[in-house]
This record gives C-alpha cells, structure tokens and sequence, in this order.
C-alpha cells in the first residue's frame, strides 16, 4: 500500500522527564535557583515537618500498644505536604484533604487532638473548627475530587476570591473519579490544585501497576490545563510549583495537576507490612533523600540551625505530640447518641425509638 | 388553580425556587437548550442563564459530587440525572459522600442537593433505564428518599426538599410525567415530604403505594368498589424517613394491606412496610399481608415489560387474597 503513512499524532513519550527541584539533598541550592520563602517562613514549614515525624513515631508506639487506633503516616513525605499545605492562604483557600496530609490539616486549623480522635474511632474526630477552611479526612479513594471541583467552582461562580487545594496519590489516580473530577475542573476552569502525591505504592502496588504513563503530571494537558513534575522531598520546589498553581487558579486560569515524587518511608497504615513487599535498597535510597534533613542543612549554612536548636525543637515537638494525645486519651468514650447524631438536621421519629432503647436494634456499650 | 401534568409541576417548582433565591442552580445531562431529555428544565437556560443551568459532562459520579462541593461552597444544586439506572454510577457519592457529609463533619457541613431521576417501567426505554431501584437508598441514612404521585404534591414537595439542609433524592414517575394532571397552587406552597398521605378512604382494605404505583392502587380501588369492596389508598411519599404511624393506624382500621411497588419483591421497600405495619396493626390484622411488585428478575426490554410491572388485576386479585382468610 502506498500514500501517506499514518501515524498517531499524540504518540506518547517515553523519555524521562526532570521534575522541578530547588533545594539539594546537601541542603545547597540548585544552580540558579532562589529561595522561594523567607527564612522565618522556612522555619515555620521545619516546625511543621518535624512534628508531623514526631507524630508518626509515637502514634505508631502508641497504635503497638493497643491505645490509637490504624493510621498512615507521612513519614518520608513531609515536605510534599507542607510545602504545598504552604503556598496556599488558610484565611481564605480549602483544603480538601484524603487520609495522610496531617501537617497540611493542622496548618488550616485543625486541632491534633481531634485528628487523633479521629483515627482512635471516636466520633469527635470528625469536628473541623467553624473557621477551618477544610473538608473532612477521606478515606474513599479520589472520592474527594469530584466534590473538590464542586467547591472551587462554587466560589468562583459566587466571585469569592479563594482556591481549593486536594491531595490525593498514585493509587487514587487510577480511580474513575479522578478521570471525572479533572475533565469537569477543566471544562468550568475550576481554581483548585490537584496535588497528587506519588509515594511509589498503594499498599502494596507499586506505581508501574497504576499506569503505564511516563508521568501522572502529564494526563494534565489531556483535560486540557497544565501539569506539573516537582521533587516532592525537596520543600522549596514543592512549594514553588504549588504557589505557580495557586498564582494560575486566582486569576482565572482554571486548575493544574501537580504530581509531587515522593516515597512512602513507612507502611501504608499500621496494618500493613511493607518487609513482604518493599525492597530494602529502596529504602535506604529514599532515606538519603531525607526532606527534614536537607531543610535543616539549608538552615544550618545559614546560621539558623544547629546540634542545639536541633534537640530544643525535637523536645518540643515531642511535648506537643504527648499533650494532644493525653488530651484524646482523657475523651469520654461514645455514647448512643453518638451513633445518631448530626445524621439529619432532626432525628427522625424511627432513630428516635431506636435511641430511646425500645427498640432491639440498639447495643448499650459495657461500661469499665 | 392551574392544571399541570407532572413535568409542568416540577419546572413550576424549580422556577419558583430560582426566582427566590439565586443561590439555587440546576446542573445536568442535557438541562440546558434541550430542557432535559423530558423538558423538566424546559426554559430556564433563558430565562436564569448558564451560570444556574449548566449542561454538565456525562458523567454522573462527578454531577453528584460537585453538587456536593458546591453546597458546601453555599449553593443550592438541583440535580437532573436522566434515568434512575444511571444514579448507579453516582450510588458512592449519593450514598457515602452525599448523605454522610452532615454526619461525618459532626454538623460543620450539610449537603444541601436535590437529585432529581426518573423511574419505573412503561415508558418502553432501552435496557437498563428503568430499574426501580428507591429501597437501595433507604439504607443511606442522612439522605432522605421521597417520590411524590401527582403534580400538586411534585411541586410542593420539590420545593420542601430545595429548602431542605439534608440531600433529599426525589424520585420522580417516569410513566407519570404527563399521563398524571391535577389542579397545582401557582403560590410557593410546600408539602412535608416526611408524611404519608391518605388518598382515598374505604372500610375493607388498605392499599399501599407510593410514585406510579398509587394510580394502580386507585384504579384497583374504583375495580374494588364496584364489586362492593371499599379500600383505603395510602400515598407514602416519602420512604426515608418513612411515616409509619400514618400507615399502621390505615392499617388497623381495615384490618387488611396490600403494598404495591414496582419494584422486584425480594428487598424492595415493600417488605419494610410489611414488616412494619405487620408489628403495628398485629392485633387488628385478619389476614396475611400481600405484596403486589415486579418479579425477582431483572428490569426486562421493553417488549416484555408489561408483563413485568404490576397492573390492576394483579392488585384487585391480591386483594380478594387478602378477602378469602
């Protein structure tokens, strides 16, 4: 057969691409790059990433010991969350979160006594304060982007000047709804940040299972608005795409899909067991690439960080992560109308009966 | 009062609450030109723009869940989705994200969205259209389930469920869109969509329906009443929550019920109401409680659906069942 050859015209890509990074793992910064915040700023974010590690290892401690229940832990993606938790105003923007953002959910407002509420069982951790500009942990899978979508768009469509940032990963990506939640951003140009943090497992699937795109960043341009690839342990370049981002969706150019390359350090909750599934090269490679540690060097070179400041902080955020959980651990436990309550803006007649104990359906719990 | 099919009665209702308050927008496949696949939108791309009226993607997941973000940025949506077999792919975000949204914020948020869809048979619609699928969302608690069976109730009970802070689906006859006509208030009047409704009164027999189902159960009772049996016709209207007390005290005064659904009989809501009044009217009851619904088998081509949705033999004859003990 002769005549014009026909060949695809979006054929896809295979060579690597670069993500964005500012800071080295040395702590220098790159070639030519400018520090995106302030120091007192870099400082704060610092603050945030260690308490969130702090976090982790005591709330792993205390889910061993049978008193917090199972959780998953950001440990190794710290600088992914702040930095991008960062680049956003709480004053005014969302944040729509999934389940392992905690730094980004005490930035807006977010008690940790509640998020520890939350994942002991008890019905108080779903209390977001009225002035926390958040939506409630999602456990559902990419189940929050549709309803990202919907929020950024109705404060656009009622000229309030706000963006909405939702977290989300690898695995979620892989969810119909992800697929719906971009092509609806793209069509009404919705000012939200899709920030998609791939930590390299869902459990235990490993990214190259999820898609065999060379990048999730670059499904962007497919629902027609911008993508972004940025080291997701490098703080600066984190938060310098993100702020790009949150630039872009308040003056009206509609959403970007930031894919931050990060990696999971621990298991995916309490539950799991990565020994089965992760290799040990992988992690001491990752461990290298520390996001806490490279921010400390950048401080250290300039005078604001050292072996002294180092332990006061670490005692610090380590009191504050007691505090939270002594205050969680002194809760009440639920009672029945727990069960009931805020199903409906009243009880109906049948949960009524239910509560008031003349129905079979309702356990009483056995008190200590 | 003005007379107006069903249909009519809906767009009278959405009007009226756009006009009231301009925080209410209506978003769907085809709501915009077109009115809908059935005209329910008819004209109100015109006259409240696209800003309120917005033809979404096709893709229902995400029409539910914006709905959500979107009351919770402090709009009201009124969602079309075109056939209630299509909410399937919303049934998550209806289900676990809509109707939990108040109960897993502990009262910080409340999802204010009506979801509007069609169902049930007669409308000779391709495969997989016209599953009447209501009792699957009587489990989701935080979410309230109505389905009105005439224009004056659409109406009134639309405007209820838009000024409502819970999500309400509300579940609209797709065979009585413009078969079913009645006299509509043209002022903004509200029925409560939490109470059942005694349609007709007679001594022998209770019939229980709700949507399509209560002009069977009508026209059964006019067959009935003619061979000198006298039935009660009891509109449910809302299922979730369901108004119990209006059906047991039906009930125990004719010591008789049917339930009528077009829905299949295997947990369709009908064996709720059975089980209900059955504990309620125990001591007035003289016969075992009847079930008139679908067969245990999926929603057929349209062919053979008049065969498969309950008609009114098949209610007159449960009846005489219910006559014989």
């Amino acid at each position: 057969m002769k005549g014009r050859s026909v060949i695809p015209q979006f054929a896809h890509v295979a060579e690597p691409v670069s993500p964005l990074s500012l800071l080295q793992p040395n702590g220098e910064l790159a070639r030519d790059a400018v520090p995106p915040m302030p120091d007192d700023q870099v400082l704060q974010a610092l603050r945030l990433m260690m308490l969130s590690r702090a976090f982790d290892r005591k709330g792993v401690s205390y889910q061993r010991q049978g008193r917090f229940g199972t959780f998953s832990s950001v440990h190794g993606q710290e600088a992914s969350v702040v930095g991008s938790a960062f680049a956003i105003d709480p004053a005014r923007d969302w944040i729509v979160p999934s389940y392992r953002e905690l730094p980004a959910l005490l930035r807006q407002g977010l008690a940790l006594e509640t998020f520890i509420l939350y994942f002991k069982g008890h019905p108080a951790g779903g209390c977001i304060p009225r002035d926390a500009r958040l939506l409630p942990i999602q456990i559902s899978l990419a189940a929050q982007l549709p309803q990202a979508v919907g929020l950024a768009w109705g404060l656009q469509l009622q000229k309030i000047d706000a963006v909405v940032l939702t977290y989300f990963g690898d695995g979620a990506s892989s969810e119909g709804d992800f697929h719906e939640a971009c092509n609806l951003a793209g069509v009404v140009k919705a000012p939200l940040i899709f920030f998609l943090q791939n930590n390299g497992w869902a459990i235990s699937t490993p990214r190259e299972r999820q898609s065999a795109a060379r990048t999730f960043a670059e499904r962007a341009p497919g629902y027609g608005f911008d993508g972004m690839l940025v080291d997701g342990n490098d703080l600066f370049a984190v938060y310098a795409a993100t702020k790009t981002a949150v630039d872009r969706a308040r003056a009206g150019l509609g959403p970007t899909l930031i894919e931050s390359l990060t990696y999971r350090l621990g298991a995916h909750n309490t539950s799991d067991d990565p020994t089965r599934y992760v290799k040990p090269e992988a992690l001491t490679a990752w461990k290298t690439l520390n996001p806490i540690l490279r921010v400390q060097r950048y401080l250290t070179v300039r005078g604001l960080w050292n072996e002294r400041t180092e332990s006061d902080w670490e005692n610090e955020v380590s009191d504050e992560v007691d505090r939270a959980f002594a205050a969680a651990f002194v809760v009440p436990p639920p009672a029945p109308d727990d069960l009931f309550q805020h199903t409906y803006a009243e009880l109906t007649q049948r949960q009524l009966q239910q509560l008031s104990g003349t129905n079979s359906q309702l356990a009483q719990p056995k008190r200590a | 009062m003005p007379l107006m099919n069903m249909l009519e009665a809906i767009r009278a209702g959405i009007s009226t609450a756009m006009e009231a308050d301009d925080k209410v927008m209506v978003l769907g496949q085809d709501v915009g030109k077109l009115g809908g696949i059935f005209r329910a939108t008819d004209g109100l791309l015109a006259r409240f723009g696209q800003k309120r009226v917005v033809d979404m993607p096709l893709a229902e997941s995400v029409i539910v869940g914006s709905a959500l973000g979107l009351a919770i940025s402090g709009l009201k949506p009124i969602v079309e989705i075109q056939f209630m077999g299509f909410t399937l792919q919303a049934f998550h975000q209806i289900v676990q994200q809509v109707a939990r949204m108040r109960y897993r914020s502990r009262g910080r948020f409340t999802a204010s969205v009506v979801i509007r869809a069609p169902f049930g048979g007669g409308g000779k619609t391709p495969e997989l259209h016209s599953d009447a699928i209501e009792a699957q969302f009587t489990q989701a608690h935080g979410l309230k389930v109505v389905a009105p069976s005439n224009p004056h109730d659409a109406k009134g009970m639309l405007l209820r469920a838009i000024n409502d802070t819970d999500p309400v689906l509300f579940c609209e006859p797709l065979r009585g869109y413009r078969l079913v006509k009645s006299e509509v208030p043209s002022e903004p009047v509200e029925v409560d969509i939490t109470r059942a409704n005694v349609v007709r009164k007679g001594k022998d027999v209770t019939l229980i329906a709700w949507s399509a189902a209560v002009h069977l159960a009508l026209q059964a009772a006019d067959v009935l009443s003619a061979g000198g049996i006298e039935a009660t016709v009891v509109d449910v209207r809302s299922l979730l929550p369901l108004d119990a007390e209006t059906l047991v005290t039906a009930t125990q005064q004719t010591g008789r019920c049917v339930v009528v659904h077009e829905a299949s009989m295997t947990g369709g809501f009908g064996a709720e109401i059975a089980a209900t009044v059955g504990k309620g009217a125990f001591y007035e009851l003289q016969a075992p409680i009847e079930r008139v619904t679908a067969p245990d088998a999926p929603y057929p081509l349209s062919a053979a659906e008049l065969m498969f949705i309950p008609n009114v033999e098949r209610v007159v004859h449960a009846v005489r069942q219910t006559l014989v003990v």
